[in-house]
């Protein structure tokens, strides 16, 4: 199949490229950029007043399969992703059973290669059953083809442990993912600790319970000699903290996710359970430091923590509801709507956080648009709005904190390995799983 | 004025003029408690169901002779005799009791945003009878309104409320309709007690109680919840009765005529002194017989609202 893009901007921050251009492609290969291509393709795509990116990737969802294939499966999960513009992601081992042996993970892999629409890296835990007691065979899970470990969900809270993990890490050289939340602090809350969390009767998570072990995880880091990265970053602190390390040289990394610079803590008032998840919403304060941090490059990445629920576990009372949202369909939009079109980054600067930095912290050949590389790019209109609707959602689950909300910026198509993946329809609508 | 709301959820979400008026028919209500024939056909051919997934005696009879008097009939769900037991959500519990052709829904719930949930899937009046921490909305209205009869009026009073503010949904009802009023309110507990910006609110936080009764004209005496010291973290009763009690000897000390409130069940010698309880000060049964009026008031209206609403939908 030869693919041939016509006339679009193209950016790829990673090879300084942002101009208008043609993309040939072809056996799951870019074949061509950036001269004007007058060859004859299976399929020629206009990309007129288009913007043409590397495609996204997402360094941080909950794929649920195995063991909870009511909230989403590898197959819905990633159906979504490519509507989204995802073509990468990284699966979190938090799933039933965790994946925590070399089985567990082999397991996993055979579902992925059964049913993946996209490109699925998967990470393996730190701890047994992400208990934070006993660490895992480290060795052996990256073997298993494991990019990264984490006890996503938990943190660990013994300190020596958490140290001893880090220094095997380095010995296997694999990027350790820290969840940073001290639960004595958090105290079983709900929402953030604060003005909001009085006015709704509600158990409140205090900052603290992040920044407080950001900053250990970071000294534990340093102490081990290896880098670290900070998974969902939610407040000014933890921000400063990264800031101040990366200065004095630590090799510390960050993500967070589209709900933290969008949404502030009074969208909880309603007690919408679409907009419970952890860490939750903070302030006004903490939204503008998230955004700064982007700005700036204290943050370097931009992911979805994408956290399918089932209706059931979260049209409930919301402290029993679970915490989480999705958000593979909607975190280019709303880092479009957000950070883009608000001039707070362009679109090199964006597709960085989106795309690049997330491929160079997981050490991994994607992220950039180079003759000779796998095919994963995404086509998009840059000022097209959509309203976000729960039945439009390819995802399982609906659990969508921009559910009714309209986003400025929307994907046209998806090439995930040289293959067109999804299409919006011309008529307005859900568009095709290709 | 004209009552537009067919659920009553919270102080927070009402006007000045809204909390004015739920007063005001109130009182008219409370005329006819005073008759020989205490009641009234304004809810006759309607059905009030009380839902309480908390054990609650005071509040749920005051309901429900308060629809009684209303005409209404009553059922009364008590969540450990109910299918919740067996699992069943909320919602579902509420679409049952609605499929069953209720009007009104008066809940309780140990769960803050419990009402709103509900009222936001049943078309039935949902009226909250206390969620969780967040809102007990009649309460706050029956303390307002005997304060205001043994007052006058409610603007530029002073009013301290005592007690587990951070697990007081009396408090927080009361804070939202006293500042809406104009009254300044204080709250006075152990810091422990005390949730996060409170003074966003528009409470003032102190922790010394004789200096908080000496410029109130009324103190709100809350009941000490030590069930929910799950943490061991609250001061212990004895010391707790030294440090906060409301005493004989500390209300000498008081702005003379101080009125003491209670929303009960009083802890005799935890919070409240016995004879401050059933002394000159005390307003606590007061507060009790108001209740009634209270809640024909906010039947009456929200009832009248939804038959409203479904009026507009017909036509």
């Amino acid at each position: 199949m030869k693919i041939l893009i016509k006339n679009g901007r193209v950016i790829d921050p990673g090879n300084s490229l942002d101009k208008i251009c043609d993309i040939l492609i072809q056996e799951g290969i870019i074949q061509e950029i950036c001269a004007p291509i007058n060859t004859k393709a299976d399929r020629q795509v206009d990309a007129t007043g288009k913007i043409v990116l590397p495609g996204l990737v997402d360094m941080h969802v909950h794929l649920r399969e195995p063991g909870r294939e009511d909230k989403e499966t590898i197959e819905s999960a990633t159906r979504a992703a490519l509507k989204g513009g995802v073509t990468s992601l990284l699966a979190m081992p938090n799933t039933e059973p965790a994946m925590d042996t070399p089985e567990n993970i082999r397991l996993l892999k055979k579902i992925i290669q059964g049913s993946a629409l996209a490109n699925v890296f998967v990470t393996g835990t730190i701890t047994k059953a992400r208990k934070g007691e006993e660490l895992t065979d480290i060795k052996k899970i990256k073997k298993e083809g494991a990019i990264a470990i984490t006890d996503d969900g938990n943190s660990v809270d013994s300190e020596g442990l958490m140290l001893e993990a880090l220094k095997r890490a380095k010995e296997a050289q694999l990027l350790l993912i820290s969840h940073a939340e001290d639960k004595a602090f958090s105290n079983k809350g709900a929402v953030n600790l604060g003005i909001i969390s009085t006015r709704l009767g509600l158990k409140g998570i205090s900052k603290e319970s992040e920044y407080a072990r950001v900053e250990r995880d970071i000294e534990l880091a340093q102490k081990a000699g290896t880098k670290i990265h900070i998974a969902h970053v939610s407040c000014r602190e933890s921000v400063e903290i990264i800031a101040k390390a990366k200065k004095k040289g630590i090799q510390v990394s960050a993500d967070t996710c589209p709900h933290y610079f969008s949404l502030t803590e009074d969208a909880v008032l309603g007690y919408d359970t679409n907009f419970k998840m952890n860490p939750p919403l903070r302030t006004r304060e903490d939204v503008q430091a998230i955004r700064e941090g982007l700005a700036s490059g204290a943050i370097d990445a931009i992911s979805s923590d994408h956290a399918p629920h089932t209706e059931n576990e979260k049209e409930i009372e919301f402290e029993r509801a679970e915490f989480g949202v999705v958000g593979l369909e909607t975190e280019l939009a709303a880092s479009i709507t957000q950070l883009l079109h608000s001039g707070l980054l362009n679109w090199g600067e964006l597709i960085e956080k989106l795309s690049l930095n997330p491929s160079r912290i997981l050490g991994i050949n994607k992220g950039l648009l180079g003759k000779g590389l796998s095919a994963d790019l995404i086509i998009v209109s840059p000022d097209k709005e959509w309203l976000v609707e729960k039945r439009a959602l390819a995802s399982k689950s609906k659990n969508c904190a921009f559910l009714g909300q309209r986003l400025k910026g929307m994907v046209e198509y998806t090439i995930c390995q040289g293959q067109i993946a999804y299409e919006a329809s011309s008529h307005q609508g859900a568009g095709q799983i290709v | 004025m004209q009552w537009l709301r067919k659920d009553l959820l919270g102080l927070e979400e009402l006007s000045r003029e809204e909390i004015e008026f739920i007063l005001q028919t109130a009182e008219s209500f409370k005329e006819v408690t005073t008759r020989e024939i205490k009641k009234v056909p304004a809810l006759r051919g309607k059905t009030v169901v009380n839902l309480f997934y908390e054990p609650s005696t005071r509040t749920r009879v005051s309901f429900e002779i308060a629809a009684k008097r209303l005409s209404a009939d009553v059922i009364n769900i008590a969540a450990e005799s109910s299918s919740v037991r067996k699992g069943e959500t909320l919602i579902d519990t509420g679409r049952n009791i609605e499929a069953l052709k209720i009007d009104i829904i008066v809940m309780r719930n140990n769960y803050s945003g419990a009402a709103a949930m509900l009222a936001r899937h049943v078309k039935a009046s949902v009226v909250n009878a206390g969620d969780g921490w967040h809102e007990h909305p009649t309460q706050a209205l029956l303390d307002i309104f005997t304060l205001k009869e043994k007052l006058g009026g409610i603007e530029g009073l002073n009013v301290s409320i005592v007690g587990d503010i951070a697990h007081s949904r009396v408090a927080r009802s009361n804070i939202w309709g006293l500042v809406k009023l104009g009254a300044k309110v204080t709250v006075c507990a152990p810091k422990i007690l005390i949730p996060p910006a409170i003074e966003e609110m528009g409470a003032r936080v102190t922790h010394d109680i004789d200096e908080a009764l000496k410029k109130s004209d009324a103190v709100n005496v809350l009941r000490m919840q030590f069930e929910r010291d799950e943490q061991n973290a609250f001061p212990k009763q004895l010391e707790y009765f030294k440090t906060y009690g409301i005493t004989k000897e500390r209300l000498s000390k008081a702005k003379k005529g101080i009125i003491v409130m209670h929303p009960g069940p009083i802890n005799r010698g935890i919070e409240i002194a016995s004879d401050v309880a059933d002394g000159e000060n005390s307003v606590i049964l007061e507060q009790v017989t108001n209740g009634i009026a209270i809640r024909m008031a906010v039947l009456f209206l929200v009832s009248q609202a939804n038959e409203n609403i479904k009026h507009e939908d017909t036509d």
